[in-house]
């Protein structure tokens, strides 16, 4: 029992990093309805960027203690991975998806997979970020604590910690300021979103940059507790969390995050039976759900227009 | 192509052609390396012109193409081991059983994961063909479990190679490319080319589109299966990476390239593409050498400017004379026609 409980808490801490990346996708998708394949990659830029400031800074020392100096390098990792992401995908989004909106959905997808595939590859040239794998130096200390008789790290907490205040803000974001009302307006009907007087390319590339941000810090939490980066290391997490958010209900905020948790518990437990098909199964939930209720969980069934 | 050649004329030419590439092999004009490239372009090419029945022809969005091959290797492979007299050399009876076993498991597994996946549309289609490829790739990774010969994620030795192996390859192509051609000008090419523009109204037409979506698909996995065992028995190697999903957009990109729904463009791009990226390899040699790794950074920057400048592909669905039935001279209004006399009957 203590033993999938402690799995339990595990995939929990997984699907809030699956979480993170999900909301990208599922807000990209809704507002340009564009499986942005590429969102994978940016969280692994997320992850090298902050490895290389942790290159830079990694001795930096501000209060002595090293909980402390930890916990802020952490932040200022964070933090620094969320800009560079945001602009990346900014960049993306002009240079490669804005002259294709009107085009075919099947045309963006192709293009898509060209940026993934693109940015994978040139990432693993020897200048950039290199084609091995590359540890990550974590700057927290490996703490862990006992709580009736479940393991809970330094880690898990902070990602979770992380994690929640990003949904929270994100959640302020879309409701309460006039760019989520924007973002909400150009996702529901863009044309006459325009002409309401919304900028709608702004609003577009805006849902860009922001989910990208939140993949990027998922990129900081997920070489936290997997210490390990290549440039290939998006591809699955992104698909798995493009699966989440299709469980969840694409389109939707509260699905993709509801979705993610699932997800990443379903996961863990998978690998906790049969740890070489745990991969498989993730896309298993894929198909069944696409079959069962493509809709997802929060989502509302759409009426194909003819 | 002013000068129109009868179509057996064009058959001949390319079989002569084949044969004396084969003599030169074994004279060792060209070299093992230059034969394994060649033999590999007809592969990709054969597997290419699936993904074109399942993606060109009827437009269904397949992320899955590779797995299928993988599939087909697999169960080619496997079956040359247990029928073949483990001497390092496949009878060619053995081996003519294997592919159509390899194409024939690809196919049925296509079948069974095409009865509920081919509902979806569009990008939801891609994504449950990726995922599917996934799916295949563990499973071969586990597959070791139930035949152990297979060897699972350490990869597969000890594949026996038929004699002769470019020929083979050679003479699918070929065979591939008029059954493709055969189908495009058919009704049921026609059908599937009608579900590609417009899936409501090809099924307002009165065309069955469930069916020949399976159709299209099914002989596209079996395409894939057909150029997998070729695969196996050339490289006498297999893995389960060498089907990953990422090898499933190699088809993709050579079919968007030639243009969706011609299969002059399919051969063409699938050739050109193989003769790049490995004359490259031929061309950055020495101190060049560190720019080898740039062709997979410039590929699917290709990919993109095509989607941008020209998403119909280099051929858009235009084909070579020869491989365009006689009384059908433009394929585009004898498509249009022939939906609506089409879906009459059917």
């Amino acid at each position: 029992m203590t033993y999938w409980l402690q799995q339990l808490l595990n995939g929990i801490a997984l699907g809030f990093v699956y979480a993170l990346i999900a909301l990208g996708y599922t807000m990209v998708y809704g507002i340009v309805r564009l499986i942005n394949f590429a969102h994978g990659d940016v969280f692994m830029v997320g992850a090298f960027v902050s490895l290389f400031v942790l290159r830079a800074i990694g001795s930096l020392t501000v209060t002595g203690a090293p909980w402390a100096d930890g916990l802020i390098l952490f932040l200022i990792t964070v933090v620094a991975s969320m800009v560079v992401c945001a602009a990346l995908n900014v960049v993306i989004e002009r240079l490669a998806y804005k002259p294709l909106r009107n085009a075919p959905r099947i045309a963006a997808l192709i293009t898509a997979i060209g940026v993934s595939l693109s940015i994978e590859f040139f990432t693993s040239l020897r200048f950039l970020f290199g084609p091995d794998f590359v540890r990550y130096p974590t700057p927290l200390p490996s703490t862990s604590w006992t709580i009736a008789g479940l393991q809970v790290s330094a880690i898990q907490v902070l990602i979770a910690g992380v994690a929640i205040v990003l949904l929270l803000g994100l959640n302020y974001v879309v409701r309460y300021t006039k760019m989520g009302k924007a973002m909400r307006a150009t996702a529901f009907d863009r044309d006459t979103a325009r002409l309401m007087g919304i900028d709608v390319d702004l609003t577009i590339s805006f849902t860009f940059g922001l989910g990208a941000a939140l993949a990027g810090a998922a990129g900081v939490l997920y070489a936290t507790s997997y210490p390990q980066l290549y440039t290939f290391m998006g591809i699955v997490p992104g698909l798995k969390a493009f699966t989440a958010a299709v469980m969840g209900g694409i389109g939707s905020i509260p699905g993709a995050f509801v979705g993610a948790l699932i997800m990443g518990v379903a996961e863990v437990a998978a690998k906790a039976t049969y740890s070489t098909m745990a991969d498989g199964v993730a896309f298993l939930i894929l198909i069944v759900v696409l079959l069962v209720k493509p809709s997802g969980i929060f989502g509302e069934a759409a009426v194909e227009k003819v | 192509m002013k000068v129109k050649l009868p179509q057996w004329a064009v058959l001949v030419i390319a079989l002569v052609v084949g044969i004396l590439i084969q003599v030169a092999i074994q004279l060792e004009l060209l070299n093992a390396y230059l034969a394994l490239i060649l033999t590999y372009m007809c592969i990709m090419i054969v597997s290419s012109l699936g993904l074109s029945i399942i993606y060109g022809f009827t437009g269904q969005f397949s992320l899955g193409h590779a797995a299928f091959m993988g599939l087909g290797a697999y169960a080619g492979a496997v079956f040359t081991h247990y029928v073949g007299s483990g001497d390092g050399v496949v009878a060619p009876w053995a081996f003519l059983l294997a592919l159509i076993v390899g194409g024939v498991f690809a196919a049925l597994v296509g079948y069974l994961a095409g009865l509920p996946i081919l509902r979806l549309s569009s990008d939801y289609l891609g994504i449950a063909t990726l995922g599917l490829g996934i799916i295949v790739r563990v499973t071969l990774e586990n597959s070791d479990k139930i035949i152990p010969i297979t060897a699972g994620a350490r990869g597969m030795t000890g594949i026996d190679a038929p004699p002769l192996i470019f020929l083979w390859a050679f003479a699918i192509l070929l065979l591939a490319v008029i059954v493709a051609r055969n189908l495009r000008f058919s009704s049921v090419g026609r059908a599937c080319f009608s579900i590609r523009e417009d899936e409501t109204a090809a099924n307002l037409m009165g065309i069955d589109v469930v069916r020949y979506k399976t159709i299209a698909f099914v002989l596209g996995c079996f395409y894939a299966g057909v150029a997998g065992v070729l695969y196996a028995h050339t490289y006498v190697f297999l893995h389960p990476m060498s089907f990953d999903f990422l090898k499933s957009f190699d088809p993709l990109l050579i079919v968007v390239l030639g243009g969706l729904g011609s299969l002059s463009g399919t051969v063409l791009a699938g050739a050109g593409w193989v003769a790049v990226l490995e004359g490259l390899r031929m061309l950055l040699s020495g101190d060049l050498a560190r720019f080898l790794e740039w062709r997979y950074v410039i590929y699917p920057v290709v990919l993109i400017i095509m989607m941008l400048l020209r998403p119909q592909g280099i051929f858009g669905t235009r084909e070579f004379a020869f491989l365009t039935p006689r009384e059908v001279e433009a394929p585009e209004p004898a498509l249009a026609d022939g939906v609506v006399t089409d879906g009459a009957h059917s």
